[in-house]
C-alpha cells in the first residue's frame, strides 16, 4: 500500500517541555490507525504538528509525496487534513447544523473573491444534516451550541471534519464523553467510513475500541515513539505494558 | 426640510457609512479598531485635495475609497500578526499617527489649520442630501448582502474562533484583509462625503474623540446587526444635538455608554429583546 502521511523525525518542545523528541511514523493509503500512549505522550501535541496548529522545531511531513512542512494550517486542511479537537472547539455563534455547513462549504470559500459573489447554501446545509445524522446527533441540528451534553460536541467535531471531505482525518479521542452504546456505534460508523476509502489516524484511550477497530497502532510514551505494529503484537510488548502500567501506578499513588 | 434639519440629516447619513464599515472589521469579522476615523480622515484629505485641484467630486470619492481602502488593508496586515488587545493598540496608534501627520504638514494638508475653501459638490444641499441618502442605502445594501454571503459566514468562523476556522481551511489572513479594505474603504466614502459636507476640515475631525464614537455607534446599535448599528448611530448623531450639554463631554459620555453596553448588553440595541425576554424567563416573570 501506498504512504498517504510522512512523518519524520518531529520535534516539539514547549519551554522547557519536551512534548515530541524525533518521532517518525508513516499512514498508509486506506488504513484505519490508532495513535495511543498514557496522558502527557504526546499525542495530541503530534496530530497539531501535522495539521500546523503547532510549530515544530523540526518534522518533515508529506502528504501524498509532497512536503507540507511549511504550509499554513488552512492550505494543509485544503489539501486533504480534517482535525478534530480532544477539547470540543464548535463556534458558538452558530448552530450545530451551521458549524458543519461551514465546513462542507470549503470549496466556496477557497477563493475568498468568489466567496463574496456565492450565496446559495442549499446543498451544503443538505450534506451537513446527512453528516449529523451519520454521527448520530441530527436531533440537535437547528440548536446553538451552547448546553449541549460533551457527547454531543465530541461527535459534532467528527462531523465538521467529515464536512472537509479530507483525504486523511485525524481523530483526537472522539469517544471521549460518549457513553458505552454511543461510542460502539461511532466506532462502527469510522470502520465504515474507512472502508469506503477514508484513511484514518485516531487517537484513544477507550482501549476497547481501539482494538476493535485499528488496523495499526502507533504508541507514544514520554515525547517518542515506543511501538508500532499490528494491534496484538504491539500490546504484547514489554515496553507497552509497563508505559501503561508505570502511569497507572503513578495514578494509583497520586 | 429645513437647512438646519438637513444638515443633521446628512450627518447622519456620513456616521451611517462610517459606522458599517467599522461593524464589518469588528462586527462582522471580529477585528476590533479603535483608529476608524483616520480612514475617515484619509477619505477626507483625499477628496479635499483632489477637489482642490478640480477633479470632479465622483472621482474624488472614489479615489477617497480606493486610497481609505488600500491603506486600511496595510493596517489589517498588522491584524495578521498580533493578537486582539494589541490589534487594539496598533489601530489606536494608526489614528494617533495619521494625526500627527496632517497636523505636522502644513504646505499640503494645512496643519492645524486644515483645508479649506473646498470646492462644492454641486449639488447644493438638498441635492448632496440625496447624495448621500442613496450611499447609505447602498452601503446598507451591500453589508446586508455580504451577510448572506460565503465571505459573511467565513467572517462569522473567524470572528468566533480563528484557530478553528483555519482547521477547517479558511484562509483567515485573507479574509481579515478583506474586512479591512471593505470597511476602511467605507470609512473613506465617509470621509469624502464629510469634506463636500463640511467644505473646510481640520484635523481635530478625525482624532480619537471621532473613532470612540463610531465604536459607540457600533457597539450600542449591536455589533454585527446593520439595523441595530443604523439606530445606534442615528441616536448616538443626534444626542449631543437634543442634550447639548453632552458636546462638551463627548468622550465621557460614549466612553461611559461604550462600558455600559460591553458590560451590561454586549449585543447592544439589537440585542435587547432577546436580553429582556431572557430576564424575564430567569427571574420568572410574566412571560
Ligand atoms: N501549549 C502547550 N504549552 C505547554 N506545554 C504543553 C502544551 N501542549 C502540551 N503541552 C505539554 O506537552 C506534553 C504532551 O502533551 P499532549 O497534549 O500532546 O499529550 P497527550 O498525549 O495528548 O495527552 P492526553 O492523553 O492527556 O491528551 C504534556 O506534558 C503537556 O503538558
Ligand atoms: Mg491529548
Amino acid at each position: 500500500m501506498n504512504v498517504l502521511l510522512d512523518v519524520v523525525d518531529v520535534t516539539v518542545n514547549f519551554g522547557g517541555v519536551n512534548a515530541l523528541q524525533g518521532v517518525s511514523f508513516q499512514v498508509r493509503d486506506g488504513e484505519l490507525l490508532s495513535l495511543i500512549g498514557p496522558n502527557g505522550a504526546g499525542k495530541t501535541t503530534m496530530l497539531k504538528a501535522i495539521t500546523g496548529v503547532v510549530n515544530p522545531q523540526n518534522a518533515k511531513i508529506r502528504l501524498d509525496g509532497r512536503d507540507i512542512s511549511r504550509m499554513p494550517t488552512h492550505r494543509r486542511a485544503q489539501l486533504g487534513l480534517a482535525l478534530t479537537h480532544q477539547i470540543v472547539r464548535p463556534f458558538r455563534s452558530m448552530t450545530l447544523l451551521d458549524n458543519v455547513t461551514l465546513a462542507a462549504g470549503h470549496q466556496r470559500i477557497r477563493s475568498v473573491f468568489r466567496s463574496m459573489v456565492a450565496v446559495n447554501r442549499d446543498p451544503e446545509h443538505q450534506k451537513a444534516a446527512v453528516l449529523l445524522q451519520l454521527v448520530g446527533i441530527d436531533d440537535h441540528a437547528g440548536q446553538t451550541v451552547t448546553g449541549q451534553p460533551l457527547g454531543v460536541l465530541k461527535r459534532l467535531e467528527v462531523a465538521r471534519a467529515l464536512a472537509l471531505k479530507p483525504r486523511l482525518l485525524l481523530l483526537d479521542e472522539p469517544l471521549a464523553g460518549l457513553n458505552h452504546i454511543e461510542a460502539e456505534r461511532l466506532a462502527d460508523t469510522l470502520v465504515q467510513i474507512n472502508a469506503r476509502g477514508l484513511t484514518v489516524v485516531m487517537i484513544e484511550h477507550n482501549l476497547g475500541e481501539v482494538l476493535r477497530i485499528s488496523q495499526r497502532l502507533v504508541v507514544l510514551d514520554n515525547g517518542r515513539k515506543i511501538a508500532d505494529g499490528i494491534p496484538d503484537q504491539v500490546m504484547r510488548m514489554d515496553e507497552v505494558r509497563a508505559a501503561y502500567v508505570g502511569k497507572e501506578k503513578q495514578h494509583a499513588a497520586s | 426640510m429645513l437647512i438646519y434639519e438637513l444638515s443633521l440629516a446628512t450627518v447622519v447619513c456620513i456616521n451611517i457609512i462610517q459606522a458599517i464599515g467599522l461593524n464589518l472589521i469588528t462586527g462582522y469579522c471580529g477585528q476590533i479598531s479603535l483608529g476608524h476615523a483616520a480612514f475617515y480622515g484619509i477619505g477626507a484629505y483625499t477628496t479635499a485635495l483632489m477637489a482642490k485641484a478640480g477633479f470632479p467630486g465622483p472621482v474624488n470619492l472614489m479615489a477617497a475609497m480606493l486610497l481609505s481602502g488600500s491603506v486600511g488593508a496595510v493596517v489589517g496586515l498588522t491584524s495578521l500578526r498580533v493578537r486582539e488587545d494589541f490589534l487594539a493598540i496598533t489601530t489606536m496608534g494608526v489614528g494617533f499617527l495619521f494625526l500627527g501627520i496632517v497636523r505636522q504638514q502644513e504646505r499640503f494638508l494645512g496643519g492645524e489649520l486644515g483645508i479649506s475653501s473646498i470646492p462644492s459638490f454641486g449639488l447644493g444641499k438638498p441635492g448632496f442630501f440625496g447624495l448621500t441618502l442613496i450611499l447609505v442605502i447602498l452601503t446598507a445594501a451591500f453589508s446586508l448582502y455580504l451577510k448572506k454571503t460565503w465571505m459573511g459566514f467565513a467572517f462569522e468562523a473567524v470572528a468566533d474562533d480563528e484557530d478553528t476556522a483555519r482547521v477547517l481551511s479558511v484562509n483567515v489572513s485573507a479574509y481579515k484583509l478583506v474586512a479591512f479594505a471593505l470597511g476602511t474603504a467605507m470609512a473613506g466614502l465617509a470621509g469624502g462625503l464629510y469634506c463636500y459636507f463640511a467644505r473646510f476640515i481640520v484635523p481635530d475631525d478625525f482624532g480619537f474623540i471621532t473613532s470612540i464614537s463610531v465604536l459607540s455607534m457600533v457597539a450600542v446599535g449591536g455589533i454585527g446587526s446593520v439595523y441595530g448599528v443604523i439606530l445606534g448611530t442615528v441616536l448616538l448623531t443626534l444626542m449631543p444635538d437634543f442634550f447639548r450639554f453632552i458636546s462638551d463631554y463627548k468622550l465621557f459620555v460614549y466612553g461611559a455608554l461604550l462600558f455600559a453596553v460591553m458590560r451590561f448588553a454586549p449585543e447592544g440595541l439589537a440585542g435587547l429583546p432577546a436580553l429582556v425576554s431572557a430576564k424575564v424567563a430567569r427571574t420568572g416573570g410574566a412571560p
